[in-house]
């Protein structure tokens, strides 16, 4: 699923990627942790075709990305820290015109929100008149709609009431079954470690810890 | 990538009249100018008349600069530029739909400032014709040079400041070419106002393509 | 990128024996021009000594033009190849040709004073050409300066090179129809004949002022040059602080 190798990324003059290697099979449930500025985010959006590798090799979804960064976005779902939501417009204008953008068909708009747990009466409403909790869903319902095969999510419980997190606990689980995988990174280290199949630690740009986590039921464990 | 084009265009617009940004703002700041034009020329009748062209143009350059910055920070807001490069849309598509969108605004105040610049100038016009189909083919070009040079700024801190000094020095074609078919139309002086119609066409069809070209070297750039 | 090799002397200016011979022919080249422009070529039947701007004003024409191409095409390989030499040379041409730029238009706007008694003539048609190139460098120059990511700000940069390089041809175009299609007057303070030995003057301050840009230029570019080594050195450095500082991190949380 994704492969990197020594993977350097930039913001600017800032190397915020100093040397990644990073395996991940399929329907894996990643944890990527980390104190704030280790380049966590950078590593979701490297993973998401976003940003040029500067050097080493990076194989997402059998994509090479420093040959072709934009074959891979199509089959991955980021949730970043802004909810790429146009504030002018309803709820389900903005899903339905991200929906056809992606070119997934404009059905998946409703049940996702449902999913989410978005009330009915707020579909009709303006995104900018929500709260930044509602806001956040609406935007993981995006990601929702697309169906990615990898979920690339960034703080997915930010901002987000008990119910809200239970939710996105709900939703990553129900991914892993139906094959997708998914790399979340996140500080609410109580409810991950329970859901995660591996917890990846991050800090200076580059990994400095890999565990699978062991379960009760898969018997043995490595780390690495 | 019509299909693509034609969504964003219509997402753009519905944006636009959801804020009525382009009603409530654009529509009375070209008024405006008008007026102050009028104030600053004495009000001095023939001035004015013989300047309507120029008058009318200058405020559609004032406008379009508005209108592109407008169509930019809409994408700026909130990470869209990036959601659009990862719903995996042409850049093409954004392009044209945007150029579109662009235009569709511009036409609307143009018609308006017609209507002004009978009213406050006293112009008159003899040849309808000439003068829609250049209102038309002008702002392609307009449309279509705004939306490249909008999406370079965007990521640019000062973006609001340097876009004027961009933009501008590129449309001197349209304005000189424009200006000269309007004084055709307009009957106030002997030009041939058709044989401009051709320059503005090239500026647009060249810069349509330009911008095809290059916006996706653009937007990779987040 | 290349790691810089931090064991050899860092280079303590940008002059070379080739700058420096350049240099020196500059210095001679502007001695025999001035002689030349003030004292051999004559004066003109129309403008009398006003003439003499052609030594300054023609040749900072044609390098602003050539300034402006390499910028364009500079543009085009950044684009295309990611070249960064390419990407620095167009900037640095950018940087020298609007000094040409301005010169051309100052020169021109004050030969114009005493032939026609007025500081700016519409009707020349290369002249407002070049005014509105000048307007776009300073848009250009002003992206540079704008800060930000690099590789995007080249980006940006490059397209504007672009956008300008293919629209000029079209600027000209239309002044020139503006002109040749209403009442106004084209003119132009350069067309007339010239005299044998204001040819040959303006051949050589043409030499001159090209070998000067060349020496400018070359300059520039290592400037230009030793900063981005100094930028890259400090990616591996910043790379090597960073990793080192997340072990430490580590270690202290043991």
């Amino acid at each position: 699923m994704v492969r990197l190798r020594g993977v350097v990324a930039l913001l600017g003059r800032f190397p915020a990627l100093t040397g990644v290697d990073l395996d991940i099979d399929a329907c894996e449930i990643v944890l990527v942790q980390g104190p704030n500025g280790a380049g966590k985010s950078t590593l979701l959006r490297v993973c998401a075709g976003l940003l040029r590798v500067e050097s080493g090799t990076a194989e997402v979804l059998g994509h090479d990305l420093s040959v072709d960064r934009a074959a891979v976005r199509r089959s991955v779902g980021l949730l970043g820290h802004d909810t790429a939501l146009y504030d002018d417009l309803t709820v389900v204008e903005n899903l339905q015109f991200w929906a056809a953008a992606s070119r997934v068909s404009p059905e998946s708009v409703l049940p996702a929100l449902d999913r989410l747990g978005v009330a009915g009466r707020l579909h009709d409403v303006a995104v900018s008149r929500l709260s930044a909790g509602q806001r956040r869903r609406v935007a993981l319902a995006g990601v929702v709609v697309r169906r990615p095969t990898l979920w690339l999510l960034d703080e997915p419980h930010a901002g987000l009431d008990q119910r809200g997190r239970d939710l996105v606990d709900q939703l990553v689980v129900d991914a892993a079954h139906a094959g997708a995988t998914v790399v979340m990174a996140s500080h609410e280290l109580d409810r991950t470690v329970d859901l995660a199949t591996r917890r990846v630690t991050v800090a200076g740009g580059t990994i400095t810890a890999d565990h699978r986590v062991i379960r009760p039921e898969s018997g043995t464990h490595d780390a690495s | 990538m019509l299909r693509d084009a034609w969504l964003i265009a219509v997402k753009d617009l519905r944006i636009e009249w959801r804020s009525r940004v382009t009603l409530s703002q654009i529509v009375p700041f070209a008024a405006l100018v008008l007026v102050l034009f009028g104030f600053a020329l004495d009000a001095n009748r023939p001035v004015l008349e013989t300047a309507t062209s120029g008058l009318f143009w200058v405020t559609v350059m004032f406008v379009a600069i508005m209108a592109v910055q407008r169509s930019t920070a809409v994408e700026v807001t909130d990470g869209a530029r990036r959601a659009l490069l990862l719903a995996g849309i042409e850049p093409i598509a954004v392009f044209v739909g945007k150029t579109v969108a662009i235009a569709a605004q511009l036409l609307v105040v143009q018609v308006l400032l017609v209507a002004g610049v009978i009213v406050l100038y006293g112009a008159s016009v003899d040849q309808w014709v000439l003068l829609l189909v250049t209102c038309l083919v002008a702002t392609v070009g307009i449309a279509a040079s705004g939306s490249l040079l909008g999406a370079l700024v965007a990521g640019v801190r000062a973006r609001e400041t340097v876009l004027p000094i961009l933009l501008l020095p590129i449309l001197a074609p349209v304005l000189i070419g424009a200006t000269r078919a309007f004084d055709d139309a307009l009957g106030s002086v002997a030009v041939d106002g058709w044989a401009w119609l051709g320059l503005l066409a090239g500026f647009g069809a060249i810069n349509l393509v330009l911008g095809a070209l290059a916006y996706g070297v653009l937007l990779e750039e987040i | 990128m290349t790691k810089i090799n931090q064991t050899a002397s860092a280079p303590t200016g940008t002059g070379s024996r080739f700058t420096f011979w350049l240099g020196l022919t500059v210095i001679v080249g502007v001695v025999v021009l001035v002689l030349l422009g003030f004292f051999a070529a004559p004066e003109d039947d129309e403008q009398g000594d006003a003439v003499r701007m052609i030594f300054v004003h023609v040749p900072s024409a044609l390098l602003t033009y050539v300034a402006f191409s390499v910028t364009a095409f500079g543009s085009l390989m950044w684009i295309w190849k990611r070249s960064v030499w390419w990407d620095i040379t167009a900037h640095a041409a950018a940087e020298i040709g609007v000094i040409f730029c301005g010169l051309t238009l100052f020169t021109g706007s004050v030969w114009g004073r005493p032939t026609w008694n007025t500081y700016w003539d519409w009707g020349d048609v290369r002249l407002v050409t070049t005014l509105i190139l000048f307007l776009i460098m300073i848009g250009y120059l002003s992206i540079r300066s704008s800060g930000g990511d690099e590789g995007a700000t080249s980006t940006r940069a490059a397209i504007i090179g672009l956008v300008a390089a293919v629209n000029l041809p079209i600027v000209n175009r239309s002044v020139e129809w503006w002109f040749d299609r209403t009442l106004h007057q084209k003119s132009s303070l350069t067309d007339g004949n010239l005299e044998d030995m204001t040819l040959f003057s303006l051949v050589v301050g043409i030499a001159v002022w090209a070998a000067f840009f060349l020496w400018a230029m070359i300059h520039r570019f290592r400037i230009a040059w030793l900063e981005r080594e100094l930028r890259v050195g400090d990616l591996n450095e910043a790379i090597a602080e960073r990793r080192a500082e997340a072990l430490q991190d580590e270690s202290t949380q043991r």
